[in-house]
């Protein structure tokens, strides 16, 4: 059954106010219009689908596989905040951990702040991410049912701390989730949200979530992904992001599971002097392909932007970037930097890379660069110069590389796990 | 220790070394000169294991092992450091993070515990000292960022620590300031003893002052040209390269 055969038994079942139907119904309509995107959609050109369009995808039914292995697995299980687990798309109460709230916190699974206050809920929902061009965002829309919903009223003093883990059991045959996460943050509220995917080695499933983040004036936020997803899995993911007045937002992306994987990120500078730094990291082997699309939208004067975006591929992997800067006329002293690299360790292993920059005020400062290679052969001499075996240096060289990515990242557990995890992979000693 | 014979190198079918000899025994300091683009750089780092240079003749005998059948982490390992020329820039690996690698390698090919931070701190302390090494310098990536004399005293603060058998030091000396030169061969001085030997690649007298060599070459077209002893040094400095041309090797 299609996703657009699937919907009616899924409006029925899902239930909730008037609006919501109508959003979703708006989602799976221009799904329907839309269709699966082909390599011919300019923005799909490197990334082919169609496994994902031949697979006959069935709702998840979650399931009590083992999630505390698999959270363990992580490395993250132990991070500082509060803790939102989601089996199979559903937030799963028991195997969460939310603590005291400050007050005018709101968090909590999205079905269920629905049922108790939609309210909530109304004046956002599909605002962020409004239903466009991208049929898998229309998709999610259509089908918006749980997810997380955070809320951080007006000045808030506190830092808050929010992990999200939307964690694929696998116990479905091409299940399908698509989570929804919708974050608001309120004035000079201080923010730190990880949002993790996880899955089982070898389970075939689609990942398909929108998470919709709103800043208001002054607010700040901390945000890392990182997709750990089975590496047969697909993850398709889209960021939409509303930046107020004076708020910076800082997002890392880490992606290392999924056979196809395609992150969109939509960074929208709704005013002046907003900081927006968006940095991703990919590692990529056997036939993985991974694609990282972003889009800053500098609509307003004194912003700035900073964007590095690193990938390692070995075997027959693939990566593409695509990094959209679009300055407006009124968006005058933009500040925008970007920077794509990519490492690739084997001879098959490719990139496509492009930075795609629309400037339309001339008092700007953008640069891009973008560079793929090799481990640099010098560093690699000098490295066995001292005794460390070729294979040993390539590594050290590799973890270097990646650690670069990820030095930002302002958690410093979340950082040390990233960097256990780059060190599994690229430096055993 | 270290016997080069008739050894010959090219790169990209360029031939540079053309029939180089060299015997250096324990103990000795052995000096190189020559003009620019003789081939003193390539010797060192053919020597090292560099695979961009193809050794198309001779032999290079190290402690009587075939040195030029082993990769550069084995001569590393038997015993044989390189302070380059123009030392490499390793963003994201710290300087203590390298040689805490390298010297339990070291350790490890020679059935040695591994040493642990606090060993390595004990290690550390005394060379960063002697060379007027900071602590943060020494936590910082592999040179990135060093001034020209930092990379050139770090080069001799790794020689220091991971104590090979045989030293080649490729223009340790050039851009230093008159006091960095002292320092360098300070460390050269502590380092050295009866068991191990230093080749100094250099453009300058200045060195020479401090730490006196036994034996001075010059290497001219990829030959060693003339030897001699500590005044050889002395009448390159007064009369240049020039009147070597002419007379036989
Ligand atoms: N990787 C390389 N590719 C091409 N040519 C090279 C390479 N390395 C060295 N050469 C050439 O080999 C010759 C010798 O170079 P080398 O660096 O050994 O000289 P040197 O004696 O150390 O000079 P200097 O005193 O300037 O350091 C030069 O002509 C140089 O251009
Ligand atoms: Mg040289």
């Amino acid at each position: 059954m299609s996703f657009t055969e699937q919907h009616p038994e899924f409006l029925k079942a899902a239930g909730g106010p008037d609006w919501l139907g109508e959003l979703r119904n708006a989602g799976i309509a221009r799904f329907a219009e839309l269709g699966f995107p082909t390599t011919r959609d300019e923005d799909w050109r490197f990334t082919d689908v169609s496994p994902i369009r031949q697979t006959a995808f069935t709702p998840a039914v979650p399931a009590g596989a083992d999630v505390a292995g698999l959270l363990q697995g992580s490395g993250g299980s132990d991070w500082p905040g509060h803790h939102l687990v989601f089996v199979d798309g559903v937030f799963t109460p028991d195997q969460s951990a939310i603590g005291a709230l400050p007050a005018g916190v709101r968090l909590g699974g999205l079905a269920d702040i629905l049922a108790a206050t939609p309210e909530l809920l109304q004046p956002h929902l599909g605002t962020g991410a409004a239903v466009n061009g991208n049929p898998f965002t229309a998709l999610n829309t259509g089908f918006i049912r749980d997810g997380a919903a955070i809320f951080l009223g007006d000045d808030i003093d506190e830092r808050v701390t929010v992990n999200l883990w939307y964690v694929s059991t696998g116990a479905t045959a091409n299940a399908v989730t698509q989570p929804r996460t919708l974050i608001v943050v309120g004035r000079n509220g201080n923010f730190t949200v990880t949002e993790n995917y996880v899955g089982p080695g070898d389970a075939c499933y689609l990942t398909n979530a929108v998470t919709e983040i709103i800043l208001a004036e002054n607010a700040v936020i901390d945000h890392t992904k990182m997709q750990l997803e089975s590496e047969t899995a697909y993850h398709i993911a889209a960021m939409h992001v509303h930046a107020a007045r004076d708020s910076r937002f800082k997002s890392h992306a880490i992606t290392t599971g999924g056979a196809i994987t395609r992150n969109t990120i939509k960074a929208q500078l709704d005013d002046e002097n907003i900081e927006c730094t968006l940095n991703g990291l990919y590692l990529g082997h056997g036939r993985q392909l991974v694609d990282n699309h972003t889009c800053i939208e500098h609509a307003h004067p004194n912003c700035n932007s900073s964007e590095i975006y690193k990938g390692i591929l070995d075997d027959k992997a693939r990566g593409v970037f695509n990094g959209r800067i679009h300055v407006r006329q009124d968006a005058q002293k933009t500040d925008a930097l970007q920077t794509n690299r990519a490492l690739l360790l084997s001879d098959d292993a490719r990139v496509n890379t492009k930075p795609e920059l629309e400037i339309h005020a001339d008092d700007v400062r953008c640069t891009h660069g973008a560079t793929v290679g090799q481990l640099d052969e010098a560093g690699l001499f000098y490295l066995r110069s001292r005794g460390i075996d070729a294979e040993t240096a390539r590594g050290i060289l590799t973890y270097a590389f990646a650690c670069e990515a990820v030095t930002d990242i302002e958690s410093q557990p979340v950082r040390d796990t990233i960097e256990q995890l780059l060190i599994g992979r690229y430096r055993q000693l | 220790m270290l016997e080069v014979k008739d050894l010959h190198a090219e790169v990209d079918c360029t031939p540079i070394l053309k029939g180089v000899n060299l015997s250096v025994r324990p103990g000795e300091v052995h000096a190189i000169m020559g003009p620019n683009g003789s081939g003193k750089s390539t010797l060192a780092q053919v020597l090292a294991g560099h695979e961009s240079f193809k050794v198309t003749g001779g032999s290079v005998a190290f402690d009587g092992k075939d040195l030029l059948t082993l990769a550069p982490e084995e001569r590393a390992r038997e015993g044989v450091f390189l302070a380059f020329q123009y030392p490499v820039e390793i963003p994201g690996v710290s300087n203590t993070y390298l040689l805490k690698a390298a010297v339990n390698a070291i350790r490890k090919h020679r059935n040695e515990d591994e040493l642990d931070a606090i060993d390595f701190l004990k290690m550390f302390k005394s060379s960063m000292k002697l060379l007027d090494l900071d602590e943060s310098l020494i936590n910082r990536p592999v040179n990135e960022g060093f001034s020209g004399g930092e990379k050139k005293r770090n080069e001799v603060f790794q020689m220091m620590v991971l104590n090979p058998k045989l030293a080649i030091l490729d223009e340790a000396d050039s851009g230093l300031d008159i006091d960095a030169v002292k320092i360098v061969a300070k460390g050269v001085a502590q380092f050295r003893n009866d068991n191990n030997a230093v080749v100094i690649v250099t453009h300058y007298q200045r060195l020479l002052d401090y730490i006196e060599p036994d034996f001075v070459h010059v290497l001219y077209d990829g030959r060693i040209v003339r030897s001699g002893v500590k005044d050889l040094a002395l009448e390159l400095e007064e009369h240049g390269y020039d009147w070597l041309k002419n007379s036989d090797a």
